[in-house]
């Protein structure tokens, strides 16, 4: 008698359990995954539209895959969107962790409440509002400009936004401001979970503030670290909305800050479903890959 | 997502807005009334358009409709750039079967650069035989203006304004450089290319200059192309013409001499050396840019009074310039499926066939209507623009009017002009050479029209 009871409550937990998670994979299923596969569908197929003509959906296999490697741009857009990352990625990650470990050092003891606060703020504004902010203040007018012509800095005033190190400079420097806190916040939280016991027994040995911070701070950290580092690469290769309104869809100069999610958005004018398809699921390849990559690499030191 | 989310906000201030203006005269009472002589109507117009100029002619001059037939008009406002206005258009259009009636798109704008894309489809209906326009209510529009959105003898579209464009210049700054401001000896100086460069170099002695930016001279070279933008064997080939390709060289000439300030059109330094005091000789405008763009940029904003003394209002004149040109144009269609005939009938007569609104549009602002008796009578009276120092431009208009060609117009050409400007930039700017522009110009040419191709290469 008591047996069954036993049996019957494990098996409805584990029922529950399930039930539970069905709302999410529901919306995943709906949102997510369906689309995806769709996407993947449609990139075998010709379909755009010609004025208010539709054509297609034709099938035709790789055709689309074909067409975009003959494109010597792809490598380009690529390029321009690595460059652009890795431009705001490395000053995000250098200043973060200092300022991580500065506000979970048990000595310097920091109150660190307003300053998170602070330095998260640029990311609760909307990316298109931020950019559109930029936009106003780098302008050929604007006040930048401006305040480099009264200092006397500059004779003429400078086109930030028609050269190619300053619309990327921009990008990267908007990204950085964007999302430095929220990486600060995240590798604080990895610092905060390591043990202080660690760090006391480091300083009784003598460690000096660099070798505790590279012999126990980093190595336990890096669980963190990679998280930050893979949501960051693959955020950074979708990188669209900031780049695509400061140069408004157009990438200038001479499409050198066009990045690969603004190639696609331009063949969503014509709703070009295959070639965009194609290019999503190049990326969408490429992702996975190069964060398997990442990950692999710097966990395999672990063992 | 940034259009739509664009569209969706626009769409519904303008709800709102309407709302806000209608529920002090309770047009719901007067709708339930009405509805037994118009039984066949519905109740709401939806009218699709990219900015605010059709929307303050309505309601300056045709609003009263609304009453009449018992219907709400809603605007649905997103911008013409990138396409955004066509696409999402296109799209509202492509669900008018299925969308319920107060949905349906009931009258939709379009631009002559891609109007015949509409005119072409079964998407607009005929203004005669479809609404009930007569041609006698229609002699008095200027021809071009009914050529242009006729295909295969049925009129398409109508419109309220022609749109003859000319130069104009700054009458202080004309004083100045050429020692007068009277609009004759003005054109005199200006009546060919040749002579438009030698008053760039003097008004660039003088701390002046010429052209505001790359893209003012564009449609001036653009309106005389021998051949429309997409053609070839196949049809689908990107034709360069010879005037284009004079702009090219003309704009890169006046950014190396410094004749103009560097400035890509609709971007707010181009719109500030329209504003009080730059040092802007002149604008190539047409005549809704006249009154719709340059009139609220010299006043400096558009809360000063219209009169001498806001900014730079009343130091303004035109004249015929080096070439004749149009641009733009708003055309009102009809779209397939509304079932708001009788109040899209009434919209149509009053805004493009009444002469007497017609006259008051003209004599309120500075737009030229679409009546071609009324404007060459305004053209002989001694009308005066104060906005123009006392000049009276309807005298240019109605002359530089009836020689519009709009015959070589494309589906094409709102996204074909709007790149070739974009990727000529670049070029101006020294940071490409010539035929990298030309690539890139391609390049955002077949992402947007994946039909079209460039020539072959010999």
């Amino acid at each position: 008698m008591s047996k069954t009871t036993t049996k019957h409550k494990k098996v409805s937990y584990a029922k529950w359990g399930y039930i539970f998670l069905i709302p999410f994979f529901l919306v995943y299923a709906v949102f997510s995954f369906i689309p995806m596969i769709t996407t993947f569908y449609y990139s075998f197929f010709e379909r755009y539209l010609d004025g208010l003509e539709e054509i297609g959906p034709t099938f035709v296999g790789f055709d689309n895959y074909i067409t975009l490697f003959q494109n010597p741009d792809l490598l380009k857009y690529a390029a321009n969107t690595v460059i652009m990352w890795v431009l705001g990625f490395l000053p995000q990650i250098i200043i973060s962790l200092l300022f991580a470990a500065w506000f979970t050092n048990n000595r310097l003891k920091l109150k660190s409440g307003f300053f998170k606060i602070v330095i998260y703020m640029p990311n609760l504004i909307m990316a298109s509002a931020f950019s559109m902010l930029f936009f106003a203040l780098f302008a050929n007018a604007g006040p930048i400009n401006n305040i480099l012509l009264k200092l006397g800095i500059i004779k003429e005033s400078y086109h930030f936004l028609n050269t190619t190190a300053g619309t990327r400079g921009i990008v990267a420097l908007m990204n950085f401001l964007m999302w430095f806190g929220n990486t600060t916040i995240l590798l604080m939280s990895g610092m905060m979970g390591i043990d202080p016991a660690l760090f006391e027994a480091a300083e009784v040995d003598g460690a000096t503030p660099f070798q505790v911070f590279s012999r126990i701070t980093m190595p336990l950290l890096k669980p963190i670290f990679v998280y930050v580092l893979v949501t960051s690469l693959i955020g950074g290769l979708q990188m669209f909305d900031v780049p695509q309104i400061l140069t408004n869809g157009k990438g200038t100069p001479n499409r050198t800050s066009m990045t690969l999610i603004m190639y696609l958005n331009n063949h969503l004018f014509s709703e070009n479903y295959g070639m965009a398809g194609a290019i999503s699921v190049l990326l969408f390849i490429v992702t996975s890959l190069l964060s398997l990559f990442v990950f692999k690499s710097l966990m395999a030191q672990r063992k | 997502m940034r259009r739509k989310l664009l569209s969706v906000m626009l769409a519904a201030t303008m709800v709102v807005g309407l709302t806000g203006c209608g529920s002090g005269s309770k047009d719901s009472g007067s709708s339930t009334t009405s509805k037994g002589d118009s039984s066949a109507e519905g109740k709401v117009v939806n009218i699709y358009t990219w900015n605010e100029e059709f929307i303050d002619r309505y309601k300056a001059y045709a609003q009263d409709l609304e009453k009449k037939h018992g219907v709400k008009v809603q605007f649905v406002t997103v911008a013409n750039e990138n396409n955004a206005y066509q696409d999402n258009l296109d799209n509202a259009l492509k669900e008018q079967a299925s969308a319920s009636d107060d949905e349906k798109v009931d009258v939709f704008l379009m631009e002559a650069d891609y109007a015949s894309k509409y005119t072409k489809s079964d998407y607009t209906l005929d203004v005669v035989n479809d609404i009930g326009l007569t041609e006698d209510d229609l002699k008095d529009q200027y021809q071009y203006t009914k050529d242009v959105v006729t295909v295969d003898g049925k009129l398409k579209a109508v419109t309220w304004q022609a749109t003859p464009g000319m130069f104009v210049y700054r009458r202080s700054a004309a004083k100045k450089i050429l020692g007068t401001d009277d609009p004759k000896k003005v054109q005199k100086q200006l009546s060919d290319w040749d002579k438009f460069d030698a008053v760039a170099q003097k008004a660039k002695e003088k701390g002046y200059a010429m052209l505001s930016g790359y893209d003012d001279s564009y449609r001036v070279f653009s309106s005389h192309v021998s051949a429309p933008w997409v053609g070839g064997d196949d049809g689908k080939t990107i034709i360069i013409d010879d005037n284009i390709w004079k702009w090219v060289e003309q704009t890169k000439n006046y950014t190396d001499k410094g004749y103009n300030n560097k400035t890509t059109l609709w971007s707010d330094d181009w719109s500030a050396d329209q504003g009080p005091g730059a040092k802007v000789f002149g604008y190539f405008y047409s005549t809704w840019g006249i009154d719709f763009t340059l009139k609220n940029n010299a006043k400096g904003g558009e809360k000063f009074p219209d009169k001498v003394g806001s900014g730079d209002f009343g130091d303004f004149a035109t004249c015929y310039g080096p070439s004749g040109f149009y641009w733009g144009g708003t055309w009102i269609a009809a779209a397939n499926g509304t079932d708001n005939i009788p109040f899209i009938k009434d919209l149509m007569l009053r805004l493009t066939c009444d002469a007497d609104t017609m006259k008051k549009i003209s004599k309120d602002t500075l737009d030229f209507t679409n009546n071609q008796p009324a404007m060459e009578a305004y053209a002989k009276s001694d009308y005066k623009s104060d906005f123009l120092g006392g000049q009276n431009n309807f005298e240019l208009y109605a002359e530089i009017a009836p020689t519009i060609d709009m015959s070589n117009i494309s589906d094409y050409d709102q996204g074909l002009n709007e790149a070739f400007q974009n990727a000529f930039h670049d070029y101006f700017e020294g940071k490409v050479d010539k035929d990298t522009a030309l690539q890139n110009f391609y390049k955002a040419a077949k992402e947007k029209y994946p039909s079209l191709h460039e020539p072959e290469k010999d």
